[in-house]
């Protein structure tokens, strides 16, 4: 490693701390062991009642708990686990005081249903309306819930409790919000405006409203039974994604500042991209367009060509649209070499971590890249006959990995992909 | 660290597109002509006990053509997707394939809103007894509209944008608050002076008139109750009415405008913000001097226009910090417009832009005597942004 800028003559942005947390468990060493043991971490959800739901398993964090609890505490104290981790890795800064800014990728904030119900109760009717939820909810009484969902929340605890600078983001761009997060980082130190970048993604909104609205827009596999097999990307019958929880955090660095501080290097961002579908609210244009862009626009950043792309971490949902199209696009720009590059995606075990997915999944690929190793797709039993990538199916795989492109895309026309290799290209 | 500025070497940033829809009207001259006879839309009774700004009635079809494209979207959608139009047309770019397929948006929203009736029902029931397990997941099955999530999720507001008016470049959602529109003025300011963008469109847009989002900030007290008063005026009885407004902003290369000999209202030189720990009174104001030192030098015939919100304590906090700069004219959008959240900054940047456009900083509307009269044309505006909870922002817009 020797060059401190890239082709484009901006600073090599450096990964050198890393936290994980899924539903297979916490910790990179944990989740690393079992996701090239093919385990997965799906189960049938016990968090809250099932009864009359037609989706009834999720990839659940049951082993963090968080009192009082929301969706909005747990992704808190996901997110401010993952950062510990990945600052102790990176040994950076001094104690609560990271020298950089935080990008955080965080789920929409929202007064949830226990809450709700709580002000319900204290109304002490038998008809309620929102006037009187009102009238009750001022005093002081409820003000902690305030101040809990409020948006920028979670990331006004990450910035004061580990010291970020300046003001902190808290973004969404649904499913590739993660993606994102790594993104506003990289550009942030390749601008110059600063060495060093926390970018943290989070989701544990696993709750019955949230379930409820992805099955009604029939987004989730209902296959229930048994949950570990529901999550099946590229196989024939697949039928939804699986809703899921986690978080990532990565610290980022310029080369230079790295190395100046003798920082272990994990891993190099080489490229990002993102284009905009403006086709329809939850589906891609049919001609898969702004996924191609993306893609080309994503190896352009890196100034690599298809050829130079030895692994591809998909997005892979397993729902029946994404892992056409997936496929069909990355034909479109890796011409032949899309049935040859092993593919895999992660969320046949994880599940889909939503606002978490992006990071989550660098941070798998930083450790393929590591370990020369790449996850299985798991259920892969039946495979698509329309999709022909070689995906790694159901056991893990020996590959000489040099550089993997991870795939994010989200509702809302959000494509984004990353370029990660081991070494400044 | 987290400052942008246009530094030597680095582009100049245009403002050459504005697009508003405001409890004022809609569009620059409904606005402006509002600001001039200091009339203020205000609601005491429809939410009454609590004060809102509604939106002036707007046909929706003219930016949204299509109802099956209004109907995917609740309120604050709509408001955003139409202002959003009026910017693109301001700018001289509705339509216009070549720019709107690589425009980058950098959005400042929260969330939608939320179906009252399916909340108050699953309440009502269970205050009547409903306590099987799965009632609550039953409930939600059989009454939610499948596309209410679409309509509510804080991305979709930039996802409304691209599928109507046809955008295709980037697209980035910023949430948290007031301090989100400064954020996202932040970035893309930072990303087209660097020279990775050409053009954006920024900007946020708030439905105010939501009991949901009043029982939100109802739990902290900050919501003002019972009559209306300047929100300089509200020391003893604090707190904000929630304003609905849509504002948008075309931002622009200096160079990328002249190409297509579009004309500025305004440069925007500077965005800066921070997050002050607010543990101890005279945090925020000394965040406020802070980033009012890091702004690029004010030689110019200055003026702040502020999102102060008339909650306290942050109100009180920035009255101090303004007291020291007791020579700049002060303008309250607060006051006018209402508290619009994460659209407050954004829209504090449009009237700073209008205002030096139009040669003239629109009158004072304060009874305390806090906004005096300002003489001549401005040529640096300071905008302020300083969340109700947390959060502070600050930009320079410049004459160009």
């Amino acid at each position: 490693m020797t060059a401190p800028r890239d082709k484009l003559g901006r600073p090599v942005v450096v990964i050198t701390g890393m936290g994980i947390m899924t539903s297979l468990g916490a910790g990179k060493a944990d989740n690393w062991a079992k996701l090239v043991a093919g385990e997965s971490g799906i189960r049938t959800i016990t968090r809250f009642p099932i009864d009359g739901l037609k989706t009834t398993m999720a990839g659940t964090v049951d082993f963090v708990s968080v009192d009082p609890f929301s969706s909005t505490a747990l992704s808190e104290r996901m997110a401010e686990l993952v950062t510990q981790e990945a600052l102790e890795q990176a040994g950076i800064g001094a104690k609560a005081d990271f020298p950089g800014p935080l990008f955080l990728a965080v789920a929409p904030v929202e007064v949830e249903w226990p809450q709700r119900r709580e002000l319900g109760r204290a109304v002490g009717q038998l008809d309620i309306t929102y006037d009187d939820l009102l009238r009750i909810s001022g005093g002081g009484k409820y003000s902690a819930y305030h101040h809990r969902f409020m948006f920028g929340s979670v990331a006004a605890h990450l910035a004061e409790t580990f010291g970020t600078k300046g003001s902190p983001i808290s973004l969404s761009t649904a499913c590739a919000s993660g993606a994102t997060s790594i993104q506003l980082g990289v550009e942030a130190i390749r601008r110059g405006e600063t060495d060093a970048a926390l970018c943290v993604a989070t989701d544990g909104t696993v709750n019955p409203e949230a379930l409820v609205r992805f099955s009604l827009l029939s987004a989730l596999s209902t296959q229930n039974d048994p949950p570990q097999a529901a999550s099946r990307p590229f196989s024939k019958n697949r039928d939804g994604f699986v809703m899921a929880e986690g978080a990532g955090a990565l610290v980022l660095e310029s080369y230079e500042a790295a190395t100046a501080r003798g920082a272990k290097i994990l891993g190099v961002i080489a490229g990002c991209g993102e284009l905009t579908d403006s086709f329809h609210r939850t589906r891609s244009s049919p001609d898969g367009k702004p996924i191609i862009g993306c893609m080309n626009k994503t190896l352009a950043d890196a100034g690599m060509t298809p050829d130079q792309i030895d692994h591809i971490n998909a997005h892979g949902t397993s729902t029946p649209e994404n892992d056409k199209m997936e496929f069909n696009t990355t034909s479109a720009v890796f011409g032949e070499l899309a049935q040859k590059i092993p593919v895999t995606s992660n969320k046949s075990m994880v599940g889909h971590t939503i606002s978490a997915a992006g990071a989550v999944e660098a941070i798998f690929s930083l450790l393929t890249l590591e370990h020369q190793r790449i996850p299985p797709t798991i259920n892969y039993e039946t495979p698509d006959p329309t999709i022909l990538f070689n995906v790694v199916g159901n056991k893990a795989r020996d590959a000489r990995v040099t550089a993997v492109m991870s795939n994010s895309f989200g509702f809302g026309g959000q494509n984004a992909s990353l370029i990660l290799t081991r070494e400044p290209a | 660290m987290t400052d942008t500025a246009s530094k030597p070497g680095q582009t100049e940033v245009w403002i050459t597109g504005i697009g508003l829809a405001t409890s004022l009207g809609e569009g620059l001259d409904a606005n402006w002509a509002a600001l001039q006879e200091k009339r203020i839309n205000v609601d005491e009774k429809g939410f009454a006990p609590y004060v809102v700004h509604p939106l002036m009635p707007v046909t929706f079809d003219s930016q949204i053509p299509k109802k099956g494209d209004q109907r995917q979207m609740e309120a604050w959608q709509r408001i955003g997707t139409y202002a959003a139009g009026l910017a693109l047309d301001s700018a001289g770019i509705k339509g216009n394939k070549d720019i709107l397929s690589k425009i980058d948006m950098v959005i400042a929203a929260g969330g939608g809103e939320r179906d009252l009736n399916v909340d108050t029902g699953v309440l009502t029931a269970e205050a009547k007894g409903a306590n099987a397990p799965g009632f609550l997941n039953e409930r939600l099955m059989s009454d939610l509209r499948p596309t209410l999530f679409l309509a509510q999720l804080s991305n979709l507001l930039a996802g409304n944008i691209a599928i109507v008016h046809g955008l295709g470049g980037t697209s980035r959602t910023f949430m948290g608050e007031e301090v989100a529109g400064a954020d996202a003025a932040r970035i893309a300011l930072a990303r087209i002076a660097s020279g990775e963008s050409d053009i954006a469109l920024v900007g946020g847009s708030h439905n105010g008139e939501r009991k949901d989002l009043l029982v939100l900030y109802e739990f902290g007290d900050f919501n003002l109750k019972d009559k209306f008063a300047p929100v300089w005026a509200r020391k003893d009885h604090a707190g904000f009415a929630l304003g609905s407004a849509g504002a948008f902003l075309v931002l622009e290369s200096k160079a990328h405008a002249e190409a297509r000999g579009a004309k500025p209202y305004a440069k925007l030189s500077s965005v800066v913000a921070d997050l002050a720990r607010r543990k101890q009174p005279g945090d925020m104001t000394a965040t406020l001097e802070k980033l009012w030192a890091k702004l690029p030098k004010r030689e110019g015939k200055g003026a702040i226009i502020t999102g102060a919100t008339g909650a306290e304590p942050a109100t009180s906090e920035e009255r101090g910090f303004l007291k020291s700069h007791a020579d700049f004219p002060v303008r309250s959008t607060g006051t006018v417009f209402g508290h619009a959240m994460e659209t407050q900054f954004p829209l504090g940047i449009a009237l700073a832009a209008l205002s030096i456009s139009r040669g003239a900083l629109f009158p004072p509307n304060d009874s305390t005597g806090t906004e005096i009269e300002m003489q001549g044309a401005p040529t640096q505006i300071v905008v302020v942004g300083a969340g109700h909870w947390r959060g502070e922002g600050m930009a320079l817009v410049e004459a160009v």
